[in-house]
């Protein structure tokens, strides 16, 4: 009978090893697996077909609109509004990038192998983060050259090297990585695909629908404030006094709405039992 | 080694655990037992760092588990065996966990090879069978070679091919010198299976004994007889001090004599016997006996009766009596 000598695990591990070990584990998790790719394939669809359909649009229509309609017309708002329907599927990954795994129960057998919690999370934000914004950026680029492609003179159009342009077509991969950011948190809070997907759908479309049934003295104020309207001035054309926040400060109340929702994620799953 | 001490777990107002000190240890088989909602697979969950106690701790090799920066070294656990994604291969599975603890990637390839899942390391382990799952989350518990194994209900819903794999493969991790707890409902499984038992009952510590004398302090000796003339045999043995029962097949349980004085008694009175014979008492009788006040939900059963619980809870033979 042989006897199973204790286990005394490697002396003088540094975080920065443990951190590695973490990463290499949620890197192995998310790609493998189809639902990343298959979620941004299908975002990528809607940007880039977005882009030609709204475009051809708008240039088709350019001779019967007024000239108000006209000064007002946002080429670069024109190119990546399919962004108004890919940051539901972005969301959607970031809350099933958590929600997947306590519907699986993997979560338990993820934290039976890295107990330290708040690392996990932090990592799996990392990457999510990362893969997000780099496809997603490279979409709101794709959706702006096709978008101005199409927009042929005399339907009005921009150079990427036109005043904040590139502001705007950057801020489009930026706005849909922090709305998945956003929705990853929110997974973690209510743990359910359902309920975060329902909460996040409340929060990106419903509200700014409802803000806009109050009086419009309360109106304008509030709504401007939501995340998606917040965030959506960096991927438009700053318009000359609609707006009271400029790009970045919009973006700015986003990304608020990102870390305090990420604060309470961070408290709650270390609090909480799974 | 596991270690609780005062370990207990509130839900609202109900205690799920309540104060309970027990130490596992290692080179043995300690089998887990209770009835369902007893409180095992919230004490597994302490143990394991997911559930966080109330009160009390609890201690793998004298340190808690949030504690532990490379667990799976340590300690390896099979919870429930469906806790993988579907989408994801079993090798990828494994490979997760395995980088997590920086485990090298062979690992995986042995681990598959030991539990019999090495022809389909590549398939999705959302169309696996339960057999299947059960073995896949072995292989992750075994991932690390840790000196600690924890095993929740790992027999439930598996084939007697897979219930007996696993018996044997928890005996010899425990013969390797490894600390092996196991929960489980089944006193029949855990008779087989366990050295030493640790009963639960409405979260709280019932019985911490080798399974051997859990069985000879709970039961007592009986007598099972088979007679011509049951009711004249039941009243010359209860004349004699013995306590008679009626089985439910017509036999008298004889409770306080052993066979040779019930032979002497039948022989005496000019009794026919057909059957006369010791019965050993089963675990399963020794755990009806612990568990029977403890039992969380419980459906009435024929005549407002509980499942069988040892010969006090037989109709006495004396009501035969009063019938004829």
């Amino acid at each position: 009978m042989s006897t199973h000598a204790a286990r005394v695990p490697r002396a003088g591990i540094s975080l920065q090893v443990r951190l590695r070990a973490t990463a290499r584990s949620e890197w192995v998790k998310f790609r493998s697996v189809r639902s990343a790719p298959a979620t941004l394939l299908a975002a990528a669809l809607f940007v880039l077909v977005g882009a030609i359909l709204m475009a051809t649009g708008y240039r088709n229509g350019w001779a019967t609109m007024s000239q108000s309609e006209r000064t007002s017309f946002d080429p670069v708002y024109t190119s990546l509004s399919g962004i108004e329907l890919a940051q539901l599927l972005v969301g959607a990954l970031g809350v099933m990038t958590v929600t997947g795994e306590y519907a699986s129960g993997l979560i338990r057998g993820t934290f039976i192998a890295t107990p330290q919690r708040a690392q996990v999370l932090a990592i799996k934000a990392l990457i999510f983060t990362v893969a997000a914004w780099v496809v997603c950026t490279a979409l709101s680029f794709g959706a702006f050259f096709i978008g101005q492609s199409v927009l042929t003179s005399p339907a009005k159009h921009v150079a990427i090297g036109d005043p904040g342009v590139l502001t705007a077509v950057f801020g489009g991969g930026l706005y849909l990585t922090l709305v998945g950011l956003l929705s990853l948190f929110i997974g973690v809070l209510l743990r359910r695909t359902a309920a975060a997907l329902i909460a996040l759908f409340v929060l990106l479309l419903i509200l700014p629908v409802a803000a806009a049934m109050l009086p419009s003295k309360f109106s304008s104020n509030l709504a401007e404030f939501l995340p998606s309207n917040a965030g959506g001035q960096i991927w438009k054309l700053p318009q000359s006094g609609a707006y009271a926040l400029s790009p970045w400060q919009g973006f700015g109340v986003l990304a608020a709405y990102v870390a305090v929702t990420a604060l309470a994620a961070f408290v709650l799953i270390r609090r909480r039992d799974v | 080694m596991i270690e609780a001490q005062g370990l207990t777990k509130l839900f609202g107002d109900t205690a799920a655990v309540n104060g309970i000190d027990f130490q596992v240890k290692p080179g043995v088989v300690t089998g887990f037992l209770g009835p369902n909602g007893a409180g095992k697979s919230t004490t597994m969950r302490m143990i394991l760092g997911l559930d966080l106690p109330t009160s009390g701790s609890v201690t793998v090799n004298g340190c808690g588990y949030q504690g532990k920066v490379w667990p799976l070294h340590e300690v390896g656990a099979l919870l429930d065996a469906r806790s993988v994604h579907p989408g994801r291969s079993a090798y990828n599975h494994l490979y997760a966990l395995a980088a997590a603890n920086g485990i090298a990637r062979s690992r995986v390839g042995e681990v598959l090879e030991q539990v019999g899942l090495t022809s389909v390391a590549r398939k999705r382990a959302g169309g696996f069978s339960l057999g299947m799952s059960q073995r896949l989350g072995i292989a992750g518990a075994l991932l690390g070679d840790p000196g600690t194994l924890l095993f929740d209900e790992p027999v439930n819903g598996l084939d007697p091919d897979g219930i007996l794999w696993i018996r044997t493969l928890m005996r010899s991790l425990a013969a390797e010198g490894r600390t092996v707890l196991v929960s489980s409902h089944l006193m029949s499984e855990m008779a087989l299976t366990a050295d030493h038992l640790l009963v639960i009952g409405r979260g709280r510590l019932l019985a911490d004994t080798p399974t051997a004398e859990l069985i000879a302090r709970h039961s007592d000796a009986r007598v099972l007889v088979r007679a011509a003339d049951t009711l004249r045999l039941s009243a010359d043995l209860r004349a004699a001090g013995a306590q008679v029962t009626l089985e439910p097949d017509g036999g008298l349980g004889v409770n306080g004599l052993d066979s040779v004085r019930i032979g002497e008694i039948a022989a005496a009175n000019g009794h026919v016997l057909h059957q006369l014979r010791d019965v050993t008492a089963s675990l399963e009788e020794a755990y009806f006996r612990l568990t029977g006040e403890s039992v969380e939900y419980r459906a009435p059963g024929p005549g407002q009766q509980g499942p069988g619980r040892g010969p006090g809870h037989r109709p006495d033979a004396k009501a035969l009596e009063v019938a004829a």
